[in-house]
């Protein structure tokens, strides 16, 4: 059969059952992959944790896909759509891994769509709204930098599942991450104004940065699974200064993140009393990314094409 | 039985790169047969590859069409794909086709991945009239898996299968 333009191939009335198209129907993308847990590993810290790292890729991913359309050019458009779907699968095979992990079954799609928005487990970093396109590479370096160093730690992973998954994902962020580093370079070596907007950018994001590392009890007690955060930090701090090195460009200074209580710090996204994205706790933005991203699977629950 | 099954899985095209058969591009690891039942293993390129579920579907379906009852198709995710299992034919076919086909990749060396902070992408060879000439212009193209390259000496504007 051809498939010489999208049309015919998704309307083709052939072998029934297996035609599928975009945004619902789609299959379980560890099929036939063992998913039992490992011994010694409590299910429901696994399924935890894939949540976290999963919603981490899905809400960054759904971020990149607001820009389509909106790219300053058809090239950046294109770089910007394929990284989001990248993150998307990333996230597919995280949320499926986490309905496995803690025998509760749930799907995908349960995950993305059926939660509210202190159930998500994402950081902060991944769900605010970008001012412009400097502040979405500065957000993408922060966000691509701290997960590839992440990702290489979870090859390692004492569950085979997500040292899969991380395996694969290594080679994918470590192209985003090259994209954008290459744009703040570009942005922050360029002219007078780009450079502003570039520094505007990391000034947005630097704030943020801080509960990337922030300690969980579900990482704690995931010991030869999990990565601890914490140990990526070198590693993060070596490749920024890096590429703010390259880019003539100096890291802002943000105020120390305090996370006793009433002391509030002096950065307004240092989390209330040291809540963060981890612990359900979000950013304004987030119930209005929820409504748009939930928006049709919650008018019409179940609907298939 | 099994030679029969396995030709008939071979032969399956990707839906994104038509000109390849999934054995061509790699992603085919495995085909089984216990008694009746056909047992199908398929790696993903990417994570997000959007073609997947088509491929599986596709695996199964010319496998029924063909007589094949009892077809199951099983997601291997390790070892992760990566370009260098495009078959030496697959690269044939790239390369026909006017898709520069991908070099062999820099094993990783296992610590920490470095940047690449060139924008200039690999050498790569115009696979129109061969020249080294080449400069790439954007880092993401139709498909995740590849780049677009322009040739200087034949203004040829090309895809480059990404070496990942």
């Amino acid at each position: 059969m051809g498939f010489d333009t999208a049309y015919e191939s998704i309307s083709e009335e052939s072998d029934s059952g297996h035609r599928w198209a975009f945004g619902t129907g789609f299959t379980d993308p560890l099929a036939g992959v063992d998913t039992s847990v490992p011994a010694g590993v409590d299910g429901a810290d696994l399924a935890a944790y894939c949540l976290m790292l999963g919603d981490d890729a899905l809400i960054m991913s759904h971020r990149l896909q607001q820009w389509l359309a909106r790219a300053p050019e058809l090239e950046e458009e294109t770089a910007l759509a394929n990284i989001a779907l990248d993150l998307l699968g990333q996230a597919r095979l995280l949320l499926t891994r986490a309905g496995t992990a803690d025998g509760s079954r749930q799907t995908e799609d349960d995950y993305a769509f059926g939660r509210a928005e202190r159930e998500f487990r994402n950081v902060r970093l991944a769900e605010v709204a970008d001012a412009d396109f400097a502040g979405l590479v500065a957000r993408l370096l922060v966000f691509s930098t701290w997960r590839l160093a992440l990702l290489v730690r979870l090859q390692s992973s004492a569950d085979p599942v997500l040292a899969a998954v991380a395996a694969q994902g290594v080679k994918e962020i470590a192209y985003h991450r090259d994209y954008a580093a290459q744009w703040v370079i570009r942005l922050g070596d360029g002219t007078d104004y780009s450079r502003q907007r570039m520094e505007a950018g990391l000034a947005a994001v630097a704030p943020l940065v801080a509960e990337l590392f922030a300690p969980s009890a579900t990482e704690e007690r995931l010991a030869g699974v999990a990565v601890i955060p914490a140990q990526l930090r070198a590693e993060f701090d070596a490749v920024i200064a890096q590429v703010m090195a390259e880019a003539r460009l100096d890291w802002p200074e943000v105020g120390w993140l305090d996370t006793t209580e009433g002391s509030g710090g002096s950065s307004p996204r240092a989390g209330a009393v040291g809540l963060f994205g981890r612990g359900g706790v979000h950013t304004e933005a987030m119930g209005y990314l929820l409504a748009e991203m939930q928006s049709v699977a919650r008018a019409m629950p179940g609907a298939t094409w | 039985m099994l030679v029969r099954a396995r030709q008939v899985a071979q032969s399956v095209p990707d839906p994104e790169l038509p000109m390849l058969t999934v054995a061509d591009l790699g992603i085919l690891r495995d085909v089984a047969v216990t008694g009746t039942r056909v047992v199908v293993s398929l790696t993903p390129t990417y994570s997000g590859c959007p073609a997947m579920a088509e491929i599986r579907a596709e695996v199964a379906s010319r496998l029924g069409a063909a007589g094949f009852a009892d077809v199951e198709v099983r997601t291997v995710l390790n070892p992760p794909w990566t370009s260098d299992f495009i078959s030496p034919e697959g690269r044939r076919k790239l390369a026909e086709t006017g898709i520069a086909p991908p070099r062999s990749r820099t094993k990783p060396t296992g610590g920490p991945v470095p940047l690449t902070l060139f924008a200039r992408g690999p050498r790569v060879d115009c696979p129109v009239c061969g020249s080294a000439d080449t400069v790439r212009t954007a880092a993401f193209s139709g498909t995740a898996c590849k780049d677009l390259y322009r040739c200087r000496a034949c203004a040829e504007p090309f895809e480059h299968v990404k070496e990942v």
